[in-house]
């Protein structure tokens, strides 16, 4: 029943945003009860990946439905930004353009227990507020490195690279950055840690690397067998997915590892702002930390799980990533990628 | 006056009208009086003649009273001395008895009073105005206020003592009982001449047995005889 | 009406509490300016270097100007206060980069040190930086204006914390002021109150003078009322001293005049004269005794304010003046009869004052006592000492104690009651000024019994 209902919402929501907002997936989970109220939510996460948590808030609140857009980060900056469309909550993993929505008044202040209980590096000002804490991880074919073991820093990796060129040609992939608003931001962020970074993207780049745009697809080229590495992979995704697959490591890299901090605000074009405040603190709340991390695969935000990974680096949330929207600045960093990559 | 001693008092008192009335006074119960208007004259008479009761006045021309009372103490004298005071201040009267003073009387002071105290000082240093006088197989001693008949003696209470002094004085002579009345209460008490009969007859009784009576002469007054 | 004027204590507790608020108020306001300047002062000069850093990256060339936006510079920015931040950068008069409706500066020629101002921007309201820097681009200088702006909630939730503090602060020092004003006014007040009850304290008839240190404040005030009790005090001695003078002199006299009339009676055989001359001797009698009795009164009244405080044996004191009036009880057949205790009882006191009541008392009881009666003189002592007289006379006749003062009506003239007055009046004044009491009672079988009673030592 609730199947059917599902994917009458998905079909409406189709025709919905005809005009410059590309909508990927668009699913209404009606209330239980009668409607008395409706949650609007615009998200880059996919839908199945929350759908345990609506259903546990709906379930909760069995008089409220959840109109849930799934649309890219880009896509869901612009919905605010520009085209004003009317969200109550705004859950992206794009941090800098969240940021950015924050800082130039596209969000508006909440507060409440919840998001008083975040610790400082997890929220700014009362207007952004980080939920779940992923990081960026390499992953391997454990196959394609047989004999050579598993880097555990970019040294190493670099190394291995360039002693192997011939195994790793055309078979390492990672995202592209000036098609992936995550791959620019996991790149820039990457810069501004280490200038290995660097040095590993002209290795890469004499090793005709493969670009992708989403995690998603660099994990599947490889299971397929077409990568032996993949570079800068949300491990939240990689996790789930290589779940109990005996023929690819996941590596955290010891030199750093990123984290990514996946955030929601409460837009000031929230037509019912009260409900994408309440929705937030149930994501915050005890039930939806369970839920994030068991059903959705999500870890949620934890502190000791930072303090006791000293080679996790949470990017920040603060007007630092700004700087690397700014379009010289893009357009200057893109440059000097493209040059790292295509030296050869 | 017979057997009746005479009692020398010097008496120092500068003003001469009181002076002269106190003496008067004395005098008429027979007694001898020197008057002194200073205390230089009153040391002159001492030193001429003894005196068994001196009279002093505290406020005089050449000086204190109490230095004098003082003085004479010192010098060893214990003739006895009554002060007069007019002032009469609480503190003057503690102060002449620590001083040496046997009595202190307030003028203006009645006479039977003044009398009373002299007897009272002289039989406390053992004189008495009178000496013991026998009449009619009766014997009279003021000292211990008493008559002894047939060896028997009788006490007198004070106003029998006094009444039988006023007759004793002059026996066979007629006192009224004005006379008697005034001398016998104090001019303050008003009396009845039945009164006077009630003391007369008490002493009648004291008498018994001695052939000293008292006869009433009608409308005249009261006589003392031997029988 | 006149309305009674504000106590001292209220005076000045309310204008030190006014002078505490003042000082709060002025420390508050002056706490919030300084610390806000102070927060400004560095929200500025992070901001200022923010923009130095960006205006330091600035480069020129042939191809146009260069901008490397340092990462740092906007990290920093937000490291102090989790503030919104944004930023400009003009070349030549066009926007380069950044937020292009960011206001400019008012003036054109901005310095290389970076100028600062407030401007409303967008929802919100801004500090901006900006600094100016000139550039080589094709060989031709191209001024550059760099901005950066920053919200200030920042700085306003500072501010807001500091406005909090300093209204404690203020706060805490004015109940600190306020509590401080209390004791204050307490202890300045103290000598007051301490010489307002020193005074109070005092009994009707205490006029020694004020001796307890007072502050030099007070000294003025406890002079004059020295001076005034001085001239009280004077005024009463002259009356007693006056007293004594009238009594000597009416006395002198009346002695002469008794004398004479007692010889003139002596010597009388006229009855009616001799019954004149017994009421010139009895008027003599009363005048002495108003004279005797206003000159004791006098004495009590000037000497119970500044009572002699010796030790006074009343055994030795009641016998003395039992012997004292033997011969007078005499004269009139009456027997003095003195029991109680011959051990010493010592009382606290005036002993001239103790005898003058004691006299008065046992005067009395002669007077009123028929003869052949004695007059009973008793001393015994339990809590207080008590002095008892008691006499077989006419007795109170069913007055009350207050109305006593009939009992000494002796004559017909109004002139008299004043000194037979004052007999018992002396008794009771000494009683009180001794700290004890005196009562007068019917006497059972008749009669009537004064008890006179002082504290122990």
């Amino acid at each position: 029943m609730r199947t059917a209902l599902l994917a009458i919402g998905v079909i409406i929501g189709l025709t919905r945003f005809a005009a410059g907002f590309t909508v990927e997936e668009e699913t209404v989970f009606p209330s239980a009860g009668v409607e008395q109220q409706r949650i609007a939510i615009l998200s880059t996460t996919d839908t199945a990946v929350l759908k345990p948590l609506i259903e546990a808030y709906q379930s909760r609140n069995p008089d409220i439905a959840v109109h849930y857009t799934v649309a890219s980060s880009q896509e869901v900056f612009a919905a605010i930004q520009s085209e004003r469309l009317a969200f109550d909550l705004v859950i992206s993993s794009a941090m800098d353009l969240q940021m950015k929505l924050a800082n130039d008044g596209f969000a508006a202040p909440y507060r409440s227990a919840a998001t008083e209980a975040l610790p400082r590096w997890a929220r700014w000002q009362d207007r952004l507020f980080a939920f779940a804490q992923e990081n960026v991880v390499l992953i391997a074919s454990n196959e394609g490195l047989e004999g050579l073991g598993l880097p555990q820093t970019r040294r190493d990796l670099i190394e291995m690279l360039r002693d192997n060129p011939n195994r790793f040609r055309g078979r390492i992939g990672t995202y592209d950055p000036s098609l992936s608003g995550a791959g620019y931001l996991f790149a820039t962020q990457d810069a501004r840690q280490s200038d290995s970074f660097w040095r590993l993207a002209e290795v890469m780049g004499s090793l005709a690397p493969r670009l992708y745009i989403s995690s998603n697809d660099m994990i599947t080229d490889l299971k397929q067998g077409t990568l032996v590495l993949a570079y800068n992979v949300l491990g939240s995704y990689a996790g789930p997915r290589l779940a109990g697959d005996g023929d690819t490591s996941v590596v955290e890299l010891e030199d750093h590892t990123l984290t990514l901090l996946r955030t929601g605000l409460v837009p000031t074009t929230a037509e019912t702002p009260e409900l994408g405040g309440a929705f937030l603190d149930f994501l915050l709340g005890a039930e939806g930390r369970r839920l994030l991390r068991d059903a959705a695969g999500l870890p949620p935000i934890d502190e000791t799980a930072l303090s006791s990974g000293p080679h996790l680096r949470p990017m920040r949330l603060d007007p630092g990533l700004l700087v690397f929207l700014d379009a010289i600045k893009r357009r200057a960093f893109l440059d000097e990628w493209s040059a790292a990559l295509q030296q050869n | 006056m017979r057997g009746a001693k005479v009692v020398r008092f010097l008496l120092v008192e500068d003003n001469p009208d009181l002076a002269q009335s106190v003496a008067d006074r004395l005098r008429l119960d027979g007694h001898a009086v020197d008057p002194a208007a200073s205390l230089g004259e009153a040391r002159d008479c001492l030193a001429a003649a003894p005196y068994d009761l001196i009279l002093l006045d505290i406020a005089l021309p050449d000086g204190d009273g109490r230095d004098f009372l003082r003085q004479e103490r010192r010098s060893g004298r214990d003739t006895p001395i009554i002060v007069m005071t007019a002032r009469a201040e609480v503190s003057d009267r503690v102060n002449v008895l620590d001083l040496g003073a046997d009595d202190y009387v307030t003028k203006p002071f009645d006479f039977a009073e003044l009398e009373a105290r002299c007897r009272a000082v002289l039989r406390r240093r053992g004189t008495a105005l009178q000496t013991v006088q026998h009449f009619a197989g009766m014997t009279f001693n003021p000292l211990n206020a008493s008559v002894s008949v047939d060896g028997e003696m009788r006490e007198l209470r004070n106003r029998e003592l006094r009444l039988l002094e006023i007759l004793l004085a002059a026996p066979e002579r007629i006192f009224s009982k004005a006379q008697i009345c005034d001398r016998l209460f104090s001019y303050a008490e008003s009396v009845t001449d039945n009164a006077i009969e009630v003391y007369v007859a008490r002493l009648r009784k004291k008498l018994e047995g001695s052939g000293a009576r008292i006869e009433t002469v009608r409308g005249l007054g009261y006589k003392l005889t031997a029988q | 009406m006149r309305r009674a004027p504000l106590s001292l204590r209220l005076r000045l507790v309310l204008q030190l509490l006014g002078i505490a608020a003042v000082l709060a108020i002025m420390l508050y306001f002056t706490v919030r300016t300084v610390a806000e300047q102070a927060a400004e002062a560095t929200q500025d000069g992070v901001l200022g270097a923010a923009t130095l850093a960006i205006a330091e990256s600035l480069q020129g060339g042939d191809s146009g100007v260069g901008v490397d936006l340092p990462y740092e510079a906007f990290s920093i920015l937000g490291s102090i206060s989790a503030d919104r931040v944004f930023y400009r950068i003009d070349a030549d008069g066009a926007t380069l980069t950044g937020y292009d409706d960011l206001p400019l500066p008012e003036e054109a020629g901005v310095a290389v040190v970076p100028v600062f101002y407030t401007r409303p921007f967008r929802d919100t309201e801004v500090r901006i930086a900006a600094v100016a820097r000139m550039l080589l681009v094709a060989r031709e200088p191209v001024p550059v204006l760099v901005m950066v702006a920053q919200t200030r909630q920042g700085q306003e939730a500072i501010a807001q914390r500091v406005a909090q503090r300093a209204a404690a602060i203020g706060l805490g020092s004015f109940a600190l002021a306020a509590a401080l004003s209390l004791l204050t006014a307490g202890s300045v007040l103290r000598p007051i109150n301490r010489l307002a009850d020193a005074v109070g304290r005092r009994g009707p008839q205490d006029l020694r003078s004020v001796d307890r240190p007072t502050p030099a404040e007070l000294r003025p005030l406890v002079t004059a009322l020295n001076g005034f009790i001085a001239r009280l005090r004077g005024a009463l001695n002259r009356t007693e001293t006056f007293i004594a003078e009238a009594a000597h002199h009416i006395r002198t006299p009346l002695a002469t005049v008794r004398a004479r009339a007692e010889i003139a009676l002596r010597q009388s055989k006229s009855e009616e004269m001799r019954a004149t001359l017994r009421a010139v001797i009895r008027a003599v009698e009363e005048s002495s005794r108003s004279a005797g009795q206003l000159l004791d009164h006098a004495t009590v009244v000037a000497r119970t304010d500044r009572l002699a405080d010796e030790k006074v044996d009343l055994a030795k004191l009641v016998a003395a003046q039992a012997d004292a009036f033997r011969p007078t009880a005499e004269l009139r057949d009456l027997t003095i009869h003195h029991s109680g205790t011959d051990r010493p009882v010592i009382v606290q006191g005036d002993r001239a004052l103790i005898e003058a009541a004691l006299r008065n008392l046992i005067d009395n009881a002669i007077k009123y006592s028929p003869p052949e009666t004695s007059v009973d003189l008793d001393l015994t002592t339990g809590a207080e000492a008590l002095i008892e007289v008691a006499d077989r006379g006419r007795g109170l006749s069913g007055q009350a104690q207050s109305k006593l003062t009939q009992r000494f009506i002796r004559g017909e003239n109004a002139g008299d009651i004043i000194g037979s007055g004052l007999g018992l009046t002396i008794v009771a004044e000494v009683a009180v000024a001794h700290g004890g009491h005196f009562d007068l009672t019917e006497r059972e079988g008749g009669g009537a019994c004064a008890r006179l009673y002082l504290p122990l030592a």
